[in-house]
């Protein structure tokens, strides 16, 4: 039997990355957005279990949209607590060291990549993610997006997460209402670039 | 004004054109042009405006209380909707879609799926006015008359009407719209004719789409919608869409507007079934005549070469 996926905890109290992010909305995210994914995830698991046990093809297939769908909001939700702290543990501090000198190498300065990951999470319609993601066959840094719960290999084999920011409604509703820009301008005021950095440093040692 | 909203159009595109005399099949290309300042409408003093309107909801904006909050429609309707409004007209002010009604801005712009940038913005708008009118202080309870007749022939029962209709709305994973439509002999393959078309076909059908996609895309008359995009429901309910759902269907459908919605569709339908049936009678009478000549041109083709003989 497939492991069971459980909702990790999140690194820091919900109220630690005020006020960018309300506590408020920390606490459904977490625990009612991603809880569900995570929930949702294991009962299409344990469906898709029986079905192959049966060789019920069409069960499998059918099966497809919820286990992707909820298991990639499991994957991109365990990044993206992991892509914020507060600012007592170094979040919003620019990234230095290897992946630093990248971004400006990439995008100029860190304000470029800033200002094009937010125009572009501003401009998806919809619900999704801005992630920045390194392309690990290559060596390089992009900007990309992705739909729903798509998680980012869904662009590309080789991309790795480095930051998401999720644009989905619920990530802001209860406190920016639909100022989606406002948001995107404070979540950089708690971003983890100390994750980014480690994630990077291992795929580009 | 003009010409910094038009060069925020974008570069000029091209796609496929339903015919503006309505949906005969035949496509030209369609140059949409930024700068190209065709039937640019002044307003007073000379300002250039287009022509979509943010229209009111049909009730002032706590009648849904305390099912849908006044706060809800201060941000949904007064912030959401209206952005949608300004922005399309910022979007087609000077180009060819700017003397389109909304409902040809939303069909040109679909593109067959290949969206062109206004669809968003025109189809939100079109979304919204529709989901307004759907709902009523008061509303809720049962249908009745020749819609229940419908619902029942077409779904059983009111309650599976219901159960479908909630579901479709609980599983559109992301962004999106619920809908309940009459299909009206449309085939499920887009541009293509129903060879029979029986009464059978004409169906009352639950179907759902995401983001700003609505059955008009699909040639469906839509009769009722729930918006599902988190803004719709994040400050009543938070993630609770499934309640959401349901205090929609108790509280504030308004089958009133169902069911005039209903009347006009079957009244477009049996009007295009009739346009299709004089085309088909016209089709039919044009291949009789040039059988006709074709007959007379080959017996004629004989008589001369028995004559030269």
């Amino acid at each position: 039997m497939a492991e069971r996926l459980s909702l990790p905890e999140l690194p820091y109290d919900y109220g630690a990355l005020e006020p960018a992010i309300s506590g408020e909305i920390m606490l459904l995210h977490h625990q009612k957005h991603h809880k569900t994914y995570v929930t949702n995830f294991n009962n299409a698991l344990q469906q898709l279990e029986d079905a192959v046990s049966k060789s019920d093809a069409s069960a499998i297939v059918q099966l497809q949209s919820a286990l992707k769908f909820n298991g990639g909001g499991h994957i991109n939700h365990s990044i993206f607590w992991k892509n914020l702290a507060p600012v007592s543990q170094g979040g919003g501090e620019p990234p230095k060291g290897s992946l630093g000198n990248e971004i400006e190498k990439e995008f100029g300065s860190l304000e470029a990549l800033v200002h094009k990951m937010n125009s572009e999470g501003a401009a998806l319609q919809g619900s999704g993610w801005v992630w920045l993601a390194l392309d690990k066959e290559f060596k390089r840094l992009l900007v990309e997006t992705t739909f729903n719960q798509d998680p980012l290999v869904t662009k590309g084999s080789s991309l790795v997460p480095l930051l998401g920011i999720d644009v989905w409604e619920h990530a802001y509703y209860l406190q920016y209402k639909n100022a989606k820009a406002d948001y995107l301008a404070n979540i950089w005021k708690v971003m983890n670039w100390n994750y980014a950095s480690e994630v990077y440093e291992k795929e580009c040692p | 004004m003009a010409a910094s909203a038009a060069a925020a159009i974008g570069s000029p595109l091209k796609c496929g054109l339903i015919s503006s005399q309505g949906f005969s099949g035949s496509t030209r290309s369609f140059l949409w042009r930024k700068n190209e300042k065709r039937n640019v409408r002044k307003g007073c003093r000379g300002v250039v405006t287009a022509k979509i309107d943010l229209r009111p909801p049909p009730y002032s904006l706590d009648a849904l209380e305390p099912h849908m909050s006044r706060e809800t429609f201060e941000y949904h309707w007064g912030k959401h909707h209206r952005a949608y409004v300004d922005n399309l007209n910022k979007q087609i002010v000077g180009t060819e879609l700017d003397t389109k009604t909304l409902e040809d801005i939303i069909l040109l712009t679909y593109n067959k799926g290949d969206l062109l940038p206004p669809f968003n913005n025109a189809a939100q708008v079109w979304n919204h006015d529709f989901f307004w009118e759907s709902m009523k202080p008061g509303g809720g309870g049962k249908p009745s008359g020749e819609l229940l007749e419908l619902i029942n022939r077409d779904f059983g029962s009111f309650e599976g009407f219901v159960n479908e209709f909630k579901a479709a709305a609980a599983t559109q994973f992301g962004s999106g719209w619920a809908w309940l439509v009459y299909k009206a002999n449309r085939l499920n393959v887009g541009n293509a004719v129903n060879p029979l078309p029986s009464d059978e076909d004409k169906k009352l059908v639950v179907v759902k789409s995401p983001n700003a996609v609505n059955p008009l895309v699909w040639d469906y008359s839509p009769l009722l919608t729930i918006d599902v995009w988190e803004h719709a429901y994040y400050l009543d309910f938070q993630n609770r869409r499934p309640d959401y759902i349901s205090t929609f269907m108790e509280k504030l459908v308004s089958w009133d507007a169902v069911n005039s919605r209903l009347e006009a569709a079957k009244a477009r339908a049996a009007e295009r079934e009739e346009e299709e049936e004089r085309k088909k009678t016209e089709y039919e009478d044009n291949q009789a005549d040039l059988d006709a000549r074709e007959m007379y041109l080959e017996s004629s083709d004989a008589a001369d070469d028995s004559e030269a003989d």
